[in-house]
């Protein structure tokens, strides 16, 4: 081969009999190399995504080329010294492997099935972590009220300036009313609603990574994001607006704390497998963990999704906290129904 | 009967076949994978995160030249207010976040699953995503290795910009923050088959994918079937000691050679193995040479292997029962 053709990929290949080897080993590899070229190049055309440009015969060709060309990797590794082949062999027998193996849904097919049970599966497999995920948020709630109602300089700690706003200890309650009611700025709606999206997803996202490091760090981020939550509960119960406020985020909140929980307690699901692996290996209860959570997070984006819409649009849009409280109260029974009383086991949309 | 201590060199082992694993998959064929070198995946995830940053400042001016640009929307609007411009401003943001988060998020879980497994990065450094047991990559495990991403690579980012914005003035909190991701950053080191944290959650490993092209059939020329030069009618016919020397790692190398073709590599390994096996070199045709002393060896070496012999390199004895190195 020329350099300059092997620049281009292109060397120009000297068709040979089968004659004109020298080698035993060389006639075996001209006798099928015409099977393995075949398969070379669906496989290059499947790699591509290119599914619709494989005609039917050469998919049903697959496996049967597959296992040829496996068979011969076998003979040749016994029998051929010819680096070059070998090389070749071992290369497209894990590229086609890779193909035939595994019925690889799509992102479609995987998202119908998710939706059709799999994400219910994998919430309820969470188990006994969502109980413990549940416990952290509700001792954060109950140490920021503490933290808070003791001493009120707690609550610039606890609550970002950002996110302050009005709400402080000793504004007083007719400012904070306003914080609860209102259009909220205008029409910036969708825009506050993508930018809550984008930052909840991102602490939902960091919980569960963090679960790595034997779950600790997910337990205290839990407990801190509702040490903030106690704070405010706090601030607007001194005003007397406790149920306005519980109304005013009931609404979204029902739905975002309900997906902080899970993805909480997916990271403890996998901080739990790697720190008490069982009877398994550490790396495989860790993998199992992981599949299982993983899921349930993907499940995570899409619940902060809805919240966010929730919160964006129809919190400005709802103003009545008797409806505020019904329609969150409605977002719950759906979760709890969606993830624990509706089980489809066995998947219809298979 | 003392035994001479005759200092025997380990077999050559190269990098490469060190990070080599045999996975039986489920229907029994040990398929041979080489672990992907660190430098490798250092590598890919650079180009992965220029890719990233030059989409995101990409659609940032894109959004900017079209919302000031072509659709002349006045900057007072930044302030707020309402009518259709502020809403084409509410809606150019919405599509900025959303798209900065996708950039962020979704880019490596959009190329990993995907059939070739593998970011733009990954495939550039030839290496690709697969499962660790021989099974499938399914989207599970793409998934909870790329959420884990955020924390090793991400967040240690965004904390030491952070951290050089803000000062010197680091608390313990800061140096609690630097010893986890020191541990982060150890973990890929510390294993064999160099597994990050995500890939210990999803059970994945990070492989090399070579797409090697079917290379020529080396030994068809006269030289090789007949030992005969077609330039100076030489006519080269090696005896059982001449070949005996050489062993498979010799004969690989003499491949190479023979496969690059290059003049003068040609003549320095004709003349050590004519030192070697006591000939004189002649000059003229050293290809036809090589080539018949290649046909011949492997002939000889192959048929070993038939009857069960293999002599791994010249340091091999080929009579040694096998097991004893």
């Amino acid at each position: 081969m020329n350099p300059l053709a092997r620049l281009f990929g292109q060397a120009p290949e000297p068709v040979l009999a089968v004659e004109q080897a020298a080698l035993r080993s060389d006639r075996f590899r001209l006798e099928r190399e015409g099977d393995w070229k075949r398969l070379e190049a669906i496989v290059a055309r499947m790699e591509k995504g290119r599914l619709s440009r494989v005609s039917d015969e050469d998919i049903l060709a697959l496996p049967v080329l597959y296992r040829t060309l496996v068979s011969s990797l076998g003979v040749a590794r016994e029998t051929s010294l010819d680096a070059a082949t070998l090389a070749y062999l071992e290369s497209l027998a894990q590229r086609a492997w890779f193909l035939v193996y595994g019925p690889r849904v799509g992102l479609w097919g995987w998202f119908r099935r998710f939706l059709g049970g799999e994400w219910g599966r994998a919430v309820r497999a969470l188990g006994v972590d969502l109980v413990l995920a549940l416990a952290a948020m509700a001792a954060g709630v109950l140490v920021g009220w503490l933290l808070v109602s003791g001493d009120p300089e707690w609550y610039g700690a606890l609550i970002p300036e950002g996110l302050a706003d009005a709400r402080r200890p000793g504004a007083d309650a007719e400012t904070l009313r306003g914080t609860l009611y209102g259009s909220g700025g205008g029409g910036g709606m969708s825009l506050f609603a993508a930018a809550l999206f984008s930052n909840n997803a991102q602490v939902a996202i960091l919980a569960f990574a963090l679960g790595f490091a034997f779950a600790i760090p997910s337990l205290l981020l839990l407990i801190h994001n509702m040490a903030g939550l106690g704070a405010m509960l706090w601030l607007f119960g001194q005003a007397g607006l406790l149920p306005d406020f519980v109304a005013w985020l009931a609404v979204h909140g029902t739905t975002e704390l309900f997906a902080i929980l899970i993805a909480g307690a997916a990271g403890i699901h996998v901080g739990r497998a790697i720190a008490f692996p069982g009877e398994a290996a550490v790396l495989d209860a860790a993998a199992a963990a992981g599949r299982r959570a993983a899921q349930a997070m993907a499940g995570v984006v899409l619940m902060l999704i809805v919240a966010a819409v929730l919160e964006g649009f129809f919190r400005q849009l709802v103003q009545d906290p008797v409806a505020r409280i019904a329609l969150g109260a409605f977002m719950l029974v759906f979760w709890l129904g969606y993830f624990f009383a509706w089980r489809s086991d066995g998947g219809p949309l298979r | 009967m003392s035994v001479a201590a005759v200092p025997r060199r380990r077999p050559i082992v190269s990098d490469a076949e060190r990070r080599g694993r045999r996975v039986v998959t489920p229907e029994g064929v040990a398929l041979g994978f080489t672990v992907a070198s660190r430098a490798s995946r250092a590598g890919a995830v650079i180009i992965d995160l220029i890719l990233i940053g030059l989409a995101m400042i990409v659609s940032t001016l894109l959004l900017l030249l079209l919302l000031f640009g072509a659709l002349q929307v006045p900057d007072s609007l930044l302030e707020g207010g309402s009518g259709p411009a502020a809403r084409a401003f509410q809606f150019f943001a919405v599509l900025w976040i959303v798209a900065m988060f996708l950039f962020r998020n979704a880019y490596f879980l959009f190329f990993e699953l995907r059939p070739r497994g593998a970011t733009p990065g990954k495939r550039l450094a030839g290496i690709r995503v697969a499962a660790r047991d021989g099974g499938q990559l399914t989207a599970e495990a793409v998934i909870a290795r790329n959420l884990t991403r955020d924390i090793e690579l991400f967040l240690p980012v965004l904390f030491f910009m952070q951290a050089s914005a803000t000062g010197s003035d680091m608390g313990g909190a800061s140096l609690a923050a630097l010893a986890w991701f020191v541990v982060i950053v150890a973990i890929p080191i510390a294993n064999r088959d160099h597994l990050r944290a995500g890939d210990i959650i999803a059970g994945s490993w990070v492989v090399e994918a070579p797409r090697s092209r079917l290379a020529t059939v080396l030994a068809t020329g006269d030289a090789a079937h007949t030992g005969r030069s077609e330039v100076t009618g030489a006519r080269f016919r090696f005896g059982g000691a001449e070949l005996a020397v050489y062993g498979e790692y010799e004969l690989q190398v003499l491949e190479r050679v023979l496969r690059d073709d290059r003049a003068e590599s040609l003549v320095a390994v004709t003349e050590t193995i004519c030192r070697k096996i006591g000939w004189e070199p002649g000059r003229g045709d050293e290809r036809a040479f090589l080539e018949a002393y290649y046909t011949q060896l492997r002939a000889r070496l192959e048929q070993g292997m038939r009857f069960g012999r293999r002599k791994a390199d010249k340091f091999d004895r080929e009579d040694a029962p096998p097991g004893r190195s």
